[in-house]
């Protein structure tokens, strides 16, 4: 196969994947919680279960006029959720699926992962900026605050993972997780969360705060700011930030599971095999992850600004670079 | 690792900005256009549009994004460190601690400074204890 084609491919696969994982979180998300409530949720569209009820959404969000206000500063306010869009999109590149199934195995994997993801805060801030309304620029300077302050230890949280796996590439740190115990003839894996627990309860909560969801949504605050950095948004523009935010709790869930679950790795089964299963084994775990995320945000109340800088910083920051030190000099001595 | 492997990445992000603009086409089809003074309005619940939309903003966000700075550098380094760990060794290990041991001092001495305290009430910057404690 010609890396032309394969890459065509790639990008067919990358451009459903999309667009159908956001809608199936947006999806899971509604069911939860209403049962979470004792709702019933969608149940309408599409016949049984409100299984359409997202893709009804989409239809509708196109058929919305696209109001740019009269305040607003008209090409940053247009560009911001195509911003937003593409650190998501870009994510996408790095994730390993299965053996020898990474879109492209790049050596600064996780870093560049990071740093891509982090675009997403410039398009945010732009929003806020852009919006000539009062609500709007609170929204996005605390968006700003907060994606700002919790980067850091959910980049932080990482090192510990790339110290035990020697390198940054994705596919390298579960190949590093798959024979971690390795002698002649055999080999025993293990997945970082034994020994990166505290990494992972870190990188876990940073990326709810990067994600802006409960218990970390005060730029969207709905009783106080409107909506936000999103209040002057209608139509498909909205529907950008929208389908962002729940692509990236995929992609965001996808590294942890990586990072720290063994990404596509089932203890004891084949690498012939695990090419056909390792993406299904990455779904369910990342499901995981999405489902606690659900979780946490019908369980938990709203942070106040304040109790969330205190978090990043004197609490996230210091544990996140005493596991880093620990875990070098564990390492180093074992 | 060159250069034709960041190859994909680009590929990916022209077919985000494509993916937008089939969407802008889409939306531009299917929408109606039809604005009014009111529509344009900055939305505000329905009541009139009070004030100035760009307001002074507490001096904290500030502070978060200088101290961001530092930290980003610091993260650099680690990566790189953190990606050699098993040939550096203790030597690497001794090397950062002293590096990191400056980003934690500069921590610290904006946490006893008080610029990590949002939640001071306002009245006490002007109390005469106060000056030269808090920096708020």
């Amino acid at each position: 196969m010609s890396p032309w084609l394969a890459l065509a491919i790639w990008l067919l696969v990358v451009a459903t994947i999309i667009p159908v994982m956001g809608m199936a979180i947006g999806y899971a998300e509604m069911k939860i919680s209403a049962h979470m409530q004792s709702r019933i949720g969608p149940y309408f569209a599409g016949g049984r279960f409100g299984w359409a009820q997202l893709i009804a959404d989409g239809v509708k969000f196109f058929q919305k006029e696209d109001l740019v206000p009269d305040n607003a500063d008209r090409p940053v306010f247009k560009m911001a959720p195509v911003l937003v869009m593409v650190g998501t999109v870009g994510l996408f590149v790095v994730i390993p699926f299965g053996p020898g199934l990474t879109p492209q195995n790049l050596d600064l994997g996780i870093f560049y992962a990071l740093a891509i993801s982090s675009i997403g805060t410039i398009g945010v801030l732009m929003a806020g900026w852009s919006s000539g309304n009062k609500y709007s620029l609170m929204g996005g300077l605390r968006a700003a605050g907060q994606l700002i302050a919790y980067e850091l230890p959910l980049v932080l949280a990482v090192v510990g993972v790339v110290i035990l796996a020697g390198t940054m590439s994705l596919d390298g740190i579960v190949q590093a997780q798959i024979s971690w115990f390795s002698e002649a003839g055999w080999s025993l894996g293990m997945p970082f969360v034994i020994v990166q627990a505290v990494g992972l309860g870190v990188f876990f909560v940073a990326s709810l705060a990067e994600l802006s969801r409960i218990p970390f949504d005060m730029p969207i605050a709905e009783s106080e700011l409107v909506m936000g950095y999103l209040t002057e948004y209608s139509g498909f523009r909205f529907l950008f930030f929208f389908l962002a935010e729940f692509a990236n709790m995929f992609t965001l869930s996808a590294i942890a599971a990586t990072l720290f679950l063994g990404g596509y790795w089932v203890p004891g089964v084949p690498d012939s095999i695990l090419q056909f299963v390792g993406p299904l084994v990455l779904l369910g775990k990342i499901a995981l992850f999405v489902f606690v995320s659900i979780w946490f945000r019908w369980t938990f109340p709203r942070f106040r600004e304040d109790q969330l800088q205190t978090l990043a910083w004197k609490w996230l920051v210091p544990i996140s670079l005493a596991n880093i030190i620990v875990t070098g000099v564990l390492k180093v001595v074992l | 690792m060159e250069l034709v492997d960041y190859l994909p990445v680009a590929v990916m992000l022209v077919l985000a900005t494509v993916f937008v603009g089939a969407s802008l086409i889409v939306s531009k089809m299917l929408s109606p256009h039809r604005p009014t003074p009111e529509k344009l309005a900055p939305y505000e619940c329905g009541i009139i549009a009070e004030g100035e939309p760009s307001t002074r903003f507490p001096i904290q966000f500030y502070m978060v994004a200088m101290l961001f700075v530092v930290f980003d550098v610091e993260i650099i380094f680690l990566f790189a460190w953190a990606s050699r760990f098993t040939d550096l060794g203790w030597f690497g290990i001794a090397a950062m601690a002293i590096f990191t041991f400056f980003v934690i001092e500069t921590l610290i001495y904006v946490w006893k400074r008080g610029a990590l305290d949002w939640n001071v009430p306002g009245r006490r910057r002007y109390l005469p204890a106060a000056v030269g404690q808090r920096m708020d």
